[in-house]
């Protein structure tokens, strides 16, 4: 019976390590396809399903393909190709614009374009919705933490605190209803641009892991022994004081731990997001200008994709859960090894 | 000097404190406006093909029970495995990487169980949605009995140990009973998180129109339909959206405030 | 306490499997999902049978009536009849919608947009309203010097499908660079996107100089303003029911080629141009389901037009009805 319990327990333990590394590899298999055409350029390449005309000749076979010359379709010019001849845009054979990937499936004729994907806009927009997220709500939950553990008075810290923490169960889309169509408007008046960008996008965000940050910052700072508080006002030390030098610098692997644990929920973000962000594939001219995160991505697109659109959407969660795997491991390996 | 930087450092830390609140109780006082004006009692009483909410409301329990009937004992047992067992590395391996994946992104869950569960079986169903929710609450459910284990002394331990009892008897009899209440309450704080969950069930379980017990198929959900409704034409589908978000929030944080008074009751 | 759990898992696995489920599944297109949805409903209502459509694409839905894994499937894009058969699929069209060109412009009514506009602001050449193209087409209308935004759909759709089909007709350049396509890279850098119609219509309405194409049901449902277009004949097409009946009426939706057309931008000096029909596919092997199918179609050709008007989509015409009958009845599914 003990070793049973013992095995089970252990078994249980290992499934952790276990999902952990399927998902890896599921994400991975499931992306091979991306991968295998684009490679690590992925990362690097600012389209989303661009069509690009690939120069062929008619003996070539599909390894060539890859291969051969890859041209950006030009632009067309407006006014020399547009109604050129009135009889030309008339299409008699109503096939012959049905271009899709559906055909693909019935026609074997050799493709002369192909579908581009790349990673570079989603993120670069999850980043950077992040980085607004992290330097509104940063200052804003240290203040409160600090309100709360050290400026409150108990019996109104106590219901504060219970309502900084509820807050923080709230439902992100809920975050993300609200933000559209009550925060974005304010925002676009005063800085001007798109209600959906950015700006509302990370500030929204923001809001929303703000509760969360506040209430395990503040649960670490609470973690400072009042022996130490009380001696250092003893000695004549004010608020201020107390909090710079004995409640930062004893609570800071805990604060530190809370802005990566916020940090990570931010990343991985998808609902709050998607009602803001603008969900379009081009690099962000200015902060209030509308881009896409990986989340949103996905979010907005796995539904109805199929083929290498679905492998490339596979590659960006392979990319999400490499970075937010990342930064949270650095985060727990380095900073609170250091401490401990 | 000294007295006025403390002064100010002090005022600002208020006023970010209230500036804090502002927004959260702007969303709050929206969100009560903009619900309560579209609630109505009848919304239990009809499915969403009637204009209601209560196939979605049900399916929303189904998912986040039995994830929670999976997600529950695995991840309490694995708890024990780190704190009680686990001696060395891989106990250590296996906290450092629950802790991490309490963090990965729900969405990229969604896609993991879209993979393994969903494209094998040829289509959305409840049970890949539930699947998806029990990973998510896995890793917080062992963190919970990890941390509240390390709370029991190791004198009711070795007591128990001296008295002749085998380790596990001490583990399930003395240890747990200890620690109850922590667990619990960390327990009932995880099954408000994953029952609010949305990302996870996009493209898992989806979502229906009509009550539903059949796993296999896609299963009603609330915070999907949440999302769909607001992306309808209609004001009326708007409003149910509105009305629906209202009851999610209500039941978190009923849940949410279940699971403190349950630890402060016990505490006293 | 693990006990309850165990009792709770044990009776949820023996209710699914008790359970049967009496529900007729389709997925696919999301172009006509509201109408769908609204005919579901209003048909549950009135005869109690349970059906479920679920938006995933046509190119999903296609694939789901492939692998037999729903009892219909909706696509904008029809099938060829040599596809049909190898499949094994019947299809047939449901009901026609429109898209329409919503723009946001202050103290400006009754904007005209000409094909060559449409194409031009699509491509992102467009950079301020009072531009020449646009102005061609509006003697008359104070167009501002304000810097133009074009919305469309950020998610893959039959919206885009059909609307870049429209494109591809009206201009040879486009056909060539871009095509028909369910989502695109969208060219210039005065664009942004939303989810879904209702996400565009929001844009809209919050972005002041915009303009984009939407379906006409999100578009009247918001109160946003739409253009007159420009129909084949060169005339300017105001956006009404009337105008699409019209454009419908032109359609040649041939059963002997199991109706396979695209109808965009149909002949007719009173026709809108920019009208799509979506059809619904049904695997033959099973004709007692289909035959429910049918059924529930036919109640939303004749006693649910209603239901379709005022969402903006147009009933199908008298005569369009009566072919797909004599199909059903040819198939052995009616």
């Amino acid at each position: 019976m003990e070793k049973i319990f013992r095995n089970l327990s252990l078994s249980s333990a290992s499934l952790v390590f276990i999902i952990l590394i399927g998902i890896f590899i599921t994400l991975f298999l499931a992306s091979k396809d991306a991968i295998n055409e684009f490679g690590i350029g992925f990362i690097t390449n600012p389209n989303w399903n661009k069509e690009i005309s690939i120069e062929i000749d008619a003996k070539s076979s599909n390894e060539t393909i890859k291969n051969s010359k890859v041209n950006e379709i030009e632009d067309f010019n407006l006014e020399s190709d547009l109604f050129s001849d009135e009889d030309d845009i008339m299409i008699d054979d109503e096939d012959d614009i049905i271009i899709d990937e559906d055909d693909m499936l019935f026609n074997e004729d050799i493709k002369t374009t192909f579908t581009d994907y790349g990673a570079l806009v989603p993120i670069v927009g999850t980043i950077l919705t992040t980085l607004i997220a992290l330097i509104f709500a940063l200052p804003i939950a240290m203040g409160i933490a600090v309100f709360l553990s050290e400026i409150a008075p108990k019996n109104i810290a106590y219901p504060i605190g219970i309502a900084i923490e509820l807050l923080a169960a709230i439902p992100s889309i809920i975050f993300g209803m609200w933000g559209l169509y009550y925060f974005a408007p304010i925002i676009a008046d005063l800085v001007g641009g798109y209600q959906v960008s950015l700006l509302t996008a990370g500030l929204v965000l923001g809001v929303m892991i703000l509760p969360f940050m506040a209430a395990i910052t503040r649960d670490s700072m609470n973690t400072t022994p009042d022996v130490l508080k009380e001696s250092a006002y003893a000695m004549g030390a004010t608020k201020f004081e107390v909090i710079k030098d004995i409640i930062f610098p004893y609570s800071k692997v805990g604060i530190i731990g809370s802005i990566i644990l916020a940090l990570g929920r931010a990343l991985g973000e998808t609902m709050a997001v998607a009602f803001l962000i603008g969900s379009i594939f081009a690099l962000p001219t200015a902060i209030n200008s509308p881009t896409i995160s990986i989340p949103v991505a996905m979010a907005n697109n796995f539904g109805e994709a199929s083929g290498l659109g679905e492998s490339s959407l596979f590659y960006l969660a392979l990319i999400l859960f490499v970075i937010s795997f990342t930064i949270i491991s650095i985060a727990k390996l380095y900073f609170l090894k250091k401490a401990s | 000097m000294r007295l006025l930087i403390n002064k100010i450092v002090l005022g600002l830390s208020t006023l970010s404190a209230l500036i804090g609140l502002a927004f959260l109780g702007w969303i709050l006082v929206t969100l009560f406006i903009k619900g309560l004006g579209s609630f109505h009692f009848t919304l239990f009483l009809n499915d969403l093909i009637n204009g209601g909410l209560r196939n979605l409301i049900i399916g929303q329990f189904i998912l986040a029970g039995i994830a929670a009937a999976i997600g529950i004992p695995l991840g309490m047992v694995a708890g024990i495995y780190i704190q009680e067992y686990g001696r060395g590395k891989y106990a250590e391996v296996i906290r450092n990487l629950s802790d991490i994946m309490m963090s990965a992104p729900s969405i990229v869950i969604g896609a993991f169980v879209y993979a393994i569960i969903v494209v094998p079986t040829g289509g959305t169903s409840g049970f890949a949605g539930a699947i998806a929710l029990a990973i998510m609450m896995l890793p917080i459910v062992i963190n919970t009995t990890d941390n509240m284990l390390s709370l029991v002394p190791r004198e009711l331990r070795e007591a128990g140990i001296a008295l002749g009892a085998s380790k596990y008897k001490v583990i399930i009899d003395i240890v747990i009973k200890a620690a109850k209440v922590g667990i619990m309450t960390g327990i009932l704080l995880a099954f408000a998180r994953i029952i609010g969950e949305t990302a996870p069930l996009l493209f898992t379980s989806e979502t229906s129109n009509y009550f539903s017990l059949d796993l296999t198929e896609s299963f009603p959900s609330l915070t999907v339909s949440i999302y769909d409704l607001a992306n309808e034409p209609e004001q009326s589908s708007r409003d149910l959206a509105w009305a629906a978000s209202f009851i999610l929030t209500v039941l978190v944080l009923t849940i949410n405030l279940a699971g403190r008074f349950f630890t402060r009751n016990k505490k006293s | 306490m693990k006990k309850m759990l165990t009792i709770a898992l044990a009776s949820a696995i023996t209710a699914t499997t008790i359970y049967a489920s009496d529900i007729i599944k389709g997925s696919g297109a999301s172009f006509p999902y509201s109408v769908y949805q609204k005919w579901i409903k209003a048909y549950n209502k009135e005869t109690g049978i349970k059906i479920d459509y679920i938006k995933k694409g046509s190119s999903k839905g296609i694939k789901d009536a492939k692998a037999r894994s729903v009892d219909f499937a909706g696509t904008d894009k029809p099938l060829s009849p040599k596809a049909l058969k190898a499949a094994g699929l019947y299809q047939f069209p449901a009901v026609v919608g429109a898209i329409t060109m919503g723009y946001n412009l202050p103290d400006v009514k009754d904007l005209k947009l000409s094909r060559k506009a449409i194409v031009a602001i699509a491509a992102g050449k467009v950079k301020f309203w009072d531009d020449k193209v646009i102005a061609q087409a509006n003697p008359g209308v104070k167009l501002p010097h304000k810097a133009l935004t074009f919305v469309h759909r950020a998610d893959g759709s039959g919206t885009t499908y059909n609307f870049t089909y429209f494109l591809s007709k009206a201009s040879k350049g486009w056909r060539k660079a871009y095509g028909a396509k369910k989502a695109l890279s969208w060219p210039g850098n005065q664009h942004i996107g939303g989810k879904t119609n209702s996400g565009v219509a929001a844009l809209l309405k919050q972005t002041a100089y915009s303009v984009g194409y939407i379906d006409y049901a999100d578009a009247k449902n918001n109160d946003i303003k739409m253009a007159s277009v420009e129909n084949r004949a060169g005339n300017y097409i105001v956006p009404t029911l009337k105008s699409f009946q019209a454009a419908a009426a032109k359609a040649k939706l041939d059963p002997k080629k199991d109706f396979y057309s695209i109808i965009a931008d149909p002949k007719g000096a009173d026709s809108y141009p920019m009208v799509a029909a979506t059809f619904i596919l049904v695997p033959s092997e099973k004709p007692e389901i289909n035959k429910d199918i049918t059924k529930f179609y036919r109640w939303c050709y004749t006693d649910a037009q209603e239901i379709a008007k005022s969402l903006g989509f147009v009933p199908l015409p008298k005569e369009l009805i009566t072919k797909i009958e004599t199909y059903w009845d040819t198939k052995g599914i009616k």
